[in-house]
């Protein structure tokens, strides 16, 4: 077929060029096979509406950035234009601006992990590290193995360098290391080897689980002994809110390296996107000095480098003000909006409904009896409700998590929280009812009770009152926590 | 065409976006009507259907409005109602077609007493499970239908809320999802078959609708219950004209026109069909144009049924009408002029135009 109707091409530039309905025919031969991967689909679609400015959105990942004081930003802009200005407004070195990698060495020490400057890596985000991993790992068909669920946003990385994700289901304590060896016994005897796992161990995204120390040990173990890479992806390590902070993956490994505190096997992720603010754009890896090289070499395809403008501002900031102050007025803001959370779902979610007890980070992962989609929950919830939230599916790349959601506590205020938690809680409750209604109505007698006139009643209650639905009592929420 | 027109240049308001869940796609068609009125040198005012709509619109007076908004209010006649009330001239189907499309279940009973074939089905709403056992009757649904069963909500033109039942303990949940989208749904036997969809726009002289060449959607994996996938760039091929008889495609183009007259659609619409394959017991349904079995061309021995028609079709890189149009040898541009003219004013209390004489 041409793609002009009269077999010529019109001339560049021609005003009136011809649009056909062949569009995506006419690129499609042009586009890579991974772009197949990077689709699209009636989810992003429901997404879209979850940002208009009525909905209560606990959708989001946002930390709440109205908490930093104008009159801070305003001074250390001010420093950076008085000390810098020709720097802010020049490229910088691909690897970072030394004042910013020295706030990464600071902010790693916090967390107990000692790192060499020359290690580091600034990047556009932690997102780009995720994304030089794959770029410097991955074949098509690579085998990525991630937890399950996993970072949503990780999801479009793997899939744009064709990588074979396989996920291994979480528990209370994170990924179970058996399974994970269970996983790497089986994919060795297929001939499939696995370039990398990717975790979150702390506060994990969606999960809300954290990693156990014996399991984090166990897991620098097995990366060592089958000589694979771990990416710890660590963005809410400094926000925890209950609860004895564990150790970094990396620390563990360079600790067992034994040789000047660098890890063999462990690539880390780190950003300030969760700490200072995600506008910055700016995270960091730090990695075995090959692989450094490897992300390096990516970065200057990628962006040559991350911006000098806000790397100074990173700078000023570390040089002039109390980091660790705010992160810590980010952690009593948080913390009570995570209580907040937690006390709204025990109130309005019902008994059937189960979820994380995160000890930090940003998300609580609820999930609902097998027969609720939260897909389409969301749609009712979105329509009816005005309330929006992740379904589970998003952190799945097998279609399985239908029955889950991610809840963020840490972009709205308690009452939102409240207030979006008793909504959502509204229409679970509805189809609970109404499944009650449907399952009760076939358990009966089936046949008997068809083409019975139906009983004349007063109007019918709504839905949710049909069904009597038992408030869960404080001991039995208890129970089921602790049966995750 | 020209004669309808009397202004050379007519300022014409898109209307897209809305809040309905196919808000993306409606942006996404709203924005190619905006490039192409322009090119054809139209004063084009985007207006993103909210709470300011009528306000907007009285502000702009255009000449025409251009729907490109899918889903509820923009194909269930709501804004159709607002736009005669303001004496706007519209594209597209009147308010009672819309009514009649928007709904599913009614489509499905106009059709059906119109003689024209669409796969069996039985509709409820959310109260009739809740307060008049309705539940009870399921069994006897599941024997009429047999299984694999399609629920879908009534109201609701995406692939969402689409669900197979495979066995009775399917049902319940694919209910509750349909109900996530409509207080009605429907239960409808699963054709299983070949995806096809014939767009119909009026004829420019006036004569009345014509049937653009059948589009076949065809999936790449073999995965007949993913409906999502249909939707999808890359994971389904779009085969235009379809590769059928000459007999099977005018028979398909036949009850596309067909069920346009029936709805009393006007302007243009798209018709969802699926072509079904021959069962091993032979086909449940009607078989049309049976005369023909000798054909040596025709593979497809199952018979057609029609499943839906849309009044706003998608006007994507990847949607069907510009797809069809295209093989028509209408360009986009072309197409959309050819839309823009079945722009009528209706007015209440008088007969909608027939769709051969627009205003």
């Amino acid at each position: 077929m041409t793609i002009d109707g009269s077999g010529s091409v019109p001339p560049r530039g021609e005003r009136r060029s011809r649009h056909s309905g062949r569009e995506l025919v006419r690129y499609e031969r042009l586009f890579s096979s991974r772009t197949r991967a990077m689709k699209s689909s009636a989810m992003r679609d429901l997404m879209a509406i979850t940002e208009r400015p009525d909905v209560i959105s606990l959708a989001g990942g946002l930390p709440d950035t109205s908490t930093f004081a104008p009159e801070l930003f305003a001074k250390l802009m001010t420093k950076v234009a008085v000390d810098s200005t020709a720097r802010a407004l020049q490229y910088g070195p691909t690897e970072g601006i030394a004042a910013t990698v020295d706030a990464i060495v600071q902010v790693m020490a916090e967390e107990g992990t000692d790192v060499d400057s020359e290690d580091v890596i600034v990047t556009t985000g932690g997102q780009q590290v995720i994304d030089l991993v794959c770029k410097a790992l991955l074949d098509p068909g690579d085998v990525v193995v991630a937890e399950a669920p996993t970072y949503p946003g990780a999801v479009p990385s793997f899939g744009a360098y064709e990588a074979d994700v396989v996920q291994i289901e979480m528990d209370s304590d994170g990924m179970p290391i058996d399974e994970l060896e269970a996983t790497l016994d089986r994919l060795e005897a297929q001939g499939r080897r696995p370039k990398f796992i990717y975790t979150i161990p702390n506060f994990q995204n969606p999960g809300g689980v954290t990693m156990s120390l014996p399991r984090r040990q166990r897991l620098v173990q097995v990366a060592r002994e089958r000589e694979l890479l771990v990416l710890e992806d660590n963005p809410y390590g400094l926000l925890r809110y209950e609860g004895e902070a564990l150790p970094t993956l990396y620390s563990l490994d360079a600790s067992s390296a034994r040789r000047g505190g660098a890890s063999d096997y462990v690539i880390y992720l780190g950003t300030f996107s969760k700490i200072l603010s995600p506008g910055l754009r700016l995270g960091w890896a730090v990695a075995p000095g090959p692989v450094l090289a490897k992300l390096n070499l990516g970065k200057q395809g990628a962006d040559l480098c991350s911006s000098p403008m806000t790397q100074l501002f990173v700078g000023a900031y570390f040089a002039e003000a109390d980091w660790r102050d705010y992160v810590g007025r980010l952690r009593d803001l948080y913390r009570l909006r995570r209580d907040a959370m937690l006390q709204a779902l025990a109130t309005h979610f019902p008994p059937e409904a189960h979820w994380t007890e995160p000890q930090g980070g940003m998300f609580i992962w609820v999930t609902l009896p097998d027969y609720i989609d939260t897909t389409d929950l969301l749609a009712r919830a979105l329509q009816t409700e005005k309330v929006a939230f992740v379904p589970g599916r998003a952190a799945y790349l097998d279609g399985r998590g239908g029955s889950s959601m991610r809840l963020n506590f840490s972009g709205v205020d308690e009452a939102a929280i409240s207030e979006g938690v008793r909504r959502i809680g509204k229409v679970i409750q509805t189809q609970v009812a109404m499944y009650g209604t449907l399952t009760g109505a076939r358990g009966g007698q089936p046949g008997e009770a068809t083409g019975q006139p139906a009983p004349a009643e007063p109007p019918a209650p709504p839905l949710a009152d049909v069904l009597e639905l038992p408030r869960r009592e404080r001991d039995a929420a208890a129970r089921r926590r602790e049966d995750q | 065409m020209a004669a309808k027109r009397t202004k050379p240049v007519s300022r014409v308001a898109v209307l897209k976006g809305g809040r309905s869940l196919e808000r993306g796609v409606s942006l996404r068609s709203g924005a190619r009507v905006e490039d192409a009125l322009q090119r054809l040198g139209h004063d084009v005012v985007p207006i993103d259907a909210g709470a300011d709509l009528v306000q907007r619109l009285r502000e702009v007076a255009p000449d025409a409005a251009f729907i490109a908004l899918h889903g509820r209010d923009g194909e269930d006649g709501t804004v159709q109602e607002l736009l005669e009330i303001l004496g706007i001239a519209y594209t597209g189907a009147g308010v009672s077609a819309c009514i009649r499309c928007a709904d599913k279940v009614i489509a499905k009973h106009v059709m059906r007493d119109a003689g024209i074939p669409t796969p069996d089905f039985f509709a409820f709403n959310e109260t009739a499970f809740a307060e008049l056992g309705a539940g009870a009757a399921l069994p006897t649904i599941e024997e009429r239908l047999a299984f694999p069963i399609v629920v879908k909500p009534a109201g609701q033109g995406s692939a969402l809320g689409i669900k197979f039942a495979r066995t009775p303990a399917d049902v319940p949940a694919a209910l509750v999802a349909a109900f996530s989208y409509d207080r009605k749904v429907l239960l409808e036997r699963h054709v299983s078959g070949r995806d096809l969809a014939v767009s119909v726009i009026d004829a420019p002289d006036g004569s009345g609708p014509v049937a653009l060449p059948v589009v076949e959607a065809v999936p790449r994996q073999e995965n007949f219950y993913d409906f999502e996938s249909r939707y999808e760039i890359g994971r389904t091929t779009f085969v235009c004209p379809a590769e059928l008889s000459e007999a099977a495609t005018h028979r398909a183009q036949e009850l596309a026109l067909d069920t346009y007259r029936a709805l009393g659609c006007s302007g243009f619409a798209r018709i969802d069909l699926m072509l079904e394959h021959q069962a091993d017991g032979g086909p449940r349904g009607p078989i049309l144009g049976s005369a023909e079995r000798g054909d040596p061309d025709e593979r497809d021995g199952g018979g057609f049924y029609v499943l839906e028609a849309e009044i706003v079709p998608g006007l994507t890189e990847t949607s069907l009408l510009p797809l069809a149009a295209d093989a028509a040898a209408i360009d986009f541009d072309e197409l959309i002029e050819r839309m823009l003219a079945s722009a009528t004013l209706r007015e209440r209390g008088r007969a909608v135009a027939a769709p051969s004489s627009p205003g």
